[in-house]
């Protein structure tokens, strides 16, 4: 390793350190303290900002005139707003469960010592370099009934399939879920799968040796060694479910109707297309409320694992 | 797993036909849109209207590429996205470089040098991970208005380096914890400095994470289109708003073979960093943020 | 391809002007305009460019900020960052009750020189004024008077299926029924709330009338919008999904359009920027589609009006040349070559309109005699009766009641009423 070079020489170490020591005791920090106060003010200050603003009548452009709670009341009555929340709790369930089990599926299937394993994972993984800025137009075609899939398969000859969803009030919100599973499963598949890389074979041989079969070893053994993985991948989908905004734009803009909204979409049109910077403001604040619930179990769990680190 | 024992019997062939079969047909779901676009944007409009989506091209071409690199028209602008293409990496090299930097010294500020709240500093900065960007876009243009950034180039890597650090601290901080301190510690001993040891010690073991948050950055920042529309004027805007115009902008027949060009010429940067790099990405999440 | 070009009488103009630049004609100073606007299709572009050229050869730089998308509100987006960051743009593609809004933050600049030296209030009509003016000064220049209750046809599907043009919600709905036994699809829609409420408010002109339109839309009476007549309008609203068929979802206005043009469809209730679309794939007026007013509002005139608002700004060159601005788009050269290609009629009504076709015709006469008659109205849908935070609740209520498969007309007008009251 490189630090021999200073092992060898002690004295002038020592007599620099004397006179510079101070000033190294505080470097950490000072390196450090550009991006706390960045933090402190955008983040933390951008939120208190919308905090307050939420608690004004502000429309077009922010105003300070303070009408208490009345917008969060607002909020509450507006059906809009239950939809987009009732469609984020339907998204994000089946979002981040569909993406685990096909991640780890996928992770599992092809740890098995495939030949092209590097070609595939590219392929799986790739749309995670994509924003639905560029893959809506094609998502779009693909999923509308006369254009897409559905004609395709019509064309083959299946005169009867009917692929709908798009279009249908019920159904549009599980096409975002298809493709936000299309963009981040094969993410959490490398997740698993360098998880799996990181398991002692020792423990897989020993099992398949008391001729355990290989999907119980995989359930029994392997599977309980990845829970930091689960975790982290539980943590990293939520915080895009939340933030999905995109792909709601790109696919369905909202419909039919608003049957597709999502909070963040919600924020979006009021505080921007419909003047009222103080109702999306408040829905703004119950977004972050929402990402508090998550994030704080996932900093605890940190610190804690930081502390045997 | 590479030692697990494996017989070849019958049954175990059929096991891995059946392995391989949904692996290719996963990998043929995932292609789907990418297939969908590209050989749409090779074939000639007419071909397009009357085959199917994956119709293979009759006659391709590359005008459509052509076409949408440097003529097609938004507004009254017919430049096509190349021109925007570079105002996005005017935007993307610094602003990943930055936060990049920045990541790596606040990484090994919180994890070799710890100091009594450093753990506090981490949860706080962490929380920038998770902020909706919608939520912050008025806020943010005040900001830039004050500091005299506004529809600048500087304001939107200054923007997208903010929102970036906390992403990158993340990455190495959890990688410099798994360096083991015993180095650092002895370097300190022999009086080496901070520098020092970050450039002696921790730097040359760094490439993994370097690469994942290279690409992390380079991925959100290529990809971001709300910052890119909201503080940009006319001349600094990126490609993924010169798209975006692009595609909404339509007159008579729609020339879909264009829009989907278009649409690769702007994915492409990030899908050869994918491509190319992904291998070292899947490596560097190992080390970096999967292990806690 | 695209079948405007700009006439000659505008080609001699511009080269008229750009001589006399060169000549030195030009005493100031030479400013740029910002321009934030959305006109990016095709023939809007090639349009406003129009404009650009009129300015250049003023001596003044145009520089292009076209931010396309979602109608305007991307465009919207970028204005109230730029807005709060104190950078706006010199000019903004801003209309209607919005215009009021920037006024009132005190951000717009002023036009009464250019006003009075141009005669505006004699040369512009009283209601497209009124529309311009921010506490009796002139904030923003108007562009075009856009009608959005207009039906658009293609006559060889008509014929087809045996059918006149509606002139009736009743004759719309019979013929309706034999275009589709004919094998077409009735009624070219796109399912995006704008969209929706574009043809509801035109249902609700036919069904209600225009004073029930105005007591409705405009005043947010309540009860005009939780009444009888409201039920009748939104039950006929609905109806209309019949005529449309199932993949309208999402779609864009312009590829309705263009299954109209294709013929696969028969007709589309749409504002005249849909004309652009016919134009732009080479058919004329009257021969190769039909226009006429939305069935069953013949005496009535929603009004759409594009206008572009000047913002206060502080530099003497930059002010000069957004006062030349507002001038140059009341030019007789930029209103007919701007209206020939956005398929809507001049804010000036004295021009010429020899070079129009028959629909902008009708249009500007249908405009004048509903002037005087007390059918014109402002446009719901398009931003120009309520301020936008109204005219979004609205739209939730109706897009959501037009896709629901299980909402009552009577649960819609109840939401009509909450939602209004709630925003106001």
């Amino acid at each position: 390793m490189t630090h021999s070079t200073s092992v060898a020489r002690p004295a002038r170490a020592a007599a620099r350190r004397s006179s510079a020591g101070h000033l190294q005791a505080w470097l950490p920090r000072l390196v450090l303290a550009p991006s706390v106060a960045v933090s402190l003010f955008f983040v933390y200050g951008f939120m208190l900002w919308t905090f307050i603003l939420s608690l004004t009548n502000s429309r077009m452009l922010p105003s300070y005139d303070l009408v208490g709670f009345a917008q969060y009341a607002r909020l509450m009555t507006n059906d809009r707003w239950w939809v987009a929340s009732t469609n984020l709790v339907v998204f994000g369930a089946l979002f981040v469960g569909i993406c685990l089990v096909v991640g780890a599926l996928l992770a599992i299937l092809l740890d098995q010592r495939i030949r092209q394993e590097g070609a595939l994972r590219t392929l799986y993984l790739y749309p995670m370099a994509l924003s639905f800025i560029v893959t809506g137009v094609v998502w779009k075609w693909l999923l509308n009934p006369g254009l897409g899939i559905q004609a395709m398969v019509r064309s083959w000859g299946f005169e009867g399939f009917t692929f709908d969803w798009l279009v249908n009030p019920d159904m549009a919100v599980y096409t975002l879920v298809i493709a936000a599973v299309w963009q981040a499963s094969g993410f959490v598949m490398a997740l698993f799968l360098a998880g799996l890389r990181g398991i002692d074979d020792s423990i897989i041989k020993a099992a398949q040796l008391d001729g355990a079969s290989l999907p119980r070893i995989y359930w029994r053994v392997v599977l309980p060694c990845l829970r930091p993985v689960v975790f982290s991948a539980v943590m990293i989908l939520s915080h895009i479910a939340i933030k999905s905004f995109d792909l709601v734009v790109a696919l369905t803009g909202g419909g039919p109707g608003y049957a597709s909204d999502l909070p963040a979409t919600f924020m979006y049109a009021h505080a921007f297309t419909r003047a009222q910077i103080g109702l999306g403001s408040a829905s703004a604040m119950l977004m972050l409320g929402g990402v508090l619930a998550i994030l704080i179990p996932y900093l605890y769990s940190e610190l804690r694992s930081r502390q045997h680190g | 797993m590479d030692n697990v024992i494996r017989r070849r019997t019958p049954a175990a062939r059929c096991w891995r036909l059946a392995l391989h079969a949904v692996l290719i047909l996963a990998a043929l779901f995932y292609l789907l849109p990418l297939a969908v676009m590209l050989i749409t944007s090779v074939k000639p409009l007419d071909e397009i209207t009357a085959g199917t989506l994956l119709a293979l091209p009759q006659s391709p071409t590359l005008a459509p590429w052509a076409k949408a690199w440097g003529e097609a028209c938004t507004g009254m602008r017919c430049e096509g996205v190349g021109g925007y293409f570079f105002n996005s990496i005017a935007i993307v090299v610094p602003a990943v470089l930055i936060s990049t930097v920045v990541g790596a010294l606040n990484g090994y500020a919180l994890t070799k040098w710890r100091f009594k709240g450093s753990e506090l500093v981490f949860a706080l900065m962490l929380f920038g991970c998770f902020i909706p960007f919608q939520v912050v876009l008025l806020p943010m243009a005040q900001t830039l208005g004050w500091l005299g950034l506004s529809s600048s180039r500087a304001g939107l890597i200054l923007v997208h380096v903010v929102f970036g650090i906390a992403f990158t601290t993340l990455f190495f901080r959890n990688f410099y914890v798994a360096v083991p301190t015993e180095l650092v510690s002895a370097a300190k001993l022999d009086g080496a400095g901070f520098f020092r040891i970050f450039w002696r010690i921790l730097l040359p073991v760094s490439a993994p994470i370097i690469v994942v948050s290279v690409i992390w950055q380079f991925t959100q920042i290529w990809n971001d289109f709300l910052f890119g529309v909201a503080f940009s004027a006319h001349d600094t805007q990126p490609v993924t708003v010169a798209l975006n115009n692009l595609v909404n902008t339509s007159t008579g027949v729609r020339e879909y073979n264009v829009d989907m060009a278009a649409a690769m010429i702007a994915a492409l940067p990030t899908l050869v960093v994918y491509v190319l790099a992904g291998k070292y990405f899947v490596r560097g999440l190992t080390a970096g943020s999967v292990k806690g | 391809m695209h079948a405007f070009t700009h006439p000659p009488l505008l080609r001699r103009t511009l080269l008229g002007l750009a001589v006399a630049t060169a000549l030195g004609a030009s005493q100031a100073p030479a400013g740029e305009v910002e321009v934030l606007h959305w006109w990016t299709s095709g023939g809007e572009a090639r349009a406003a460019n129009v404009l650009k050229e009129l300015m250049e050869a003023e001596g003044h730089g145009w520089q292009d900020f076209a931010v396309a998308g979602g109608g305007g509100e991307t465009a919207m987006t970028v204005l109230k960052s730029r807005a709060m960051s104190g950078n706006p743009p010199s000019a903004a593609q801003i209309k209607g009750p919005e215009i009021q809004e920037w006024g009132e933050l005190g951000l717009l600049g002023n036009l009464d020189d250019v006003a009075e030296q141009g005669g505006w209030n004699a040369l512009l009509p009283e209601t497209v004024a009124d529309v311009m003016r921010h506490d009796g000064q002139y904030v923003a220049v108007p562009v075009n008077v856009h009608r959005v209750n207009w039906l658009w046809a293609n006559p060889a599907v008509l014929e087809a299926a045996g059918v006149e043009m509606p002139t009736s919600l009743d004759e719309l709905f019979a013929a309706g029924e034999a275009i589709r036994e004919a094998g077409y699809v009735p009624l070219a829609h796109g399912g995006q709330a704008w969209q929706d409420a574009t043809v509801f408010e035109s249902v609700l002109l036919a069904t209600g009338g225009v004073d029930f339109y105005r007591q409705a839309l405009v005043e947010l009476d309540p009860e005009a919008l939780g009444g009888d007549e409201m039920v009748e309008a939104l039950t006929t609203f609905k109806r209309l999904r019949e005529l449309m068929d199932d993949d309208m979802s999402g779609r864009d206005w312009n590829i309705a359009t263009s299954m109209v043009i294709e013929g696969d469809a028969a007709m589309q209730l749409m504002g005249d920027w849909a004309k652009g679309e016919f134009t732009a794939a080479g058919l004329t007026a009257g021969e190769d589609y039909l226009c006429a007013a939305a069935p069953g509002t013949g005496e009535a005139f929603t009004y759409n009006i594009d206008s572009l608002a000047m913002f206060r700004v502080t530099d003497e060159a930059e002010h000069e040349a957004q006062q030349t601005l507002a001038r140059l788009v009341l030019e007789p050269t930029f209103q007919e070559a701007f209206n020939l290609a956005k398929g809507s009629i001049p804010a000036r009504p004295d021009l010429d309109m020899g070079a129009f076709d028959q629909c902008a015709q009708q249009s500007l006469a249908d405009f004048q005699r509903t002037a005087e008659a007390g059918g014109l109205v402002p446009s719901m849908a398009h931003g120009m009766a309520v301020r936008a935070d109204v005219q979004g609740a609205i739209f939730d209520v109706v897009t959501n009641y037009f896709n629901a498969r299980d909402m009552e007309a009577e649960e819609a007008a109840r939401r009509m009423v909450n939602t209004a009251q709630a925003a106001l």
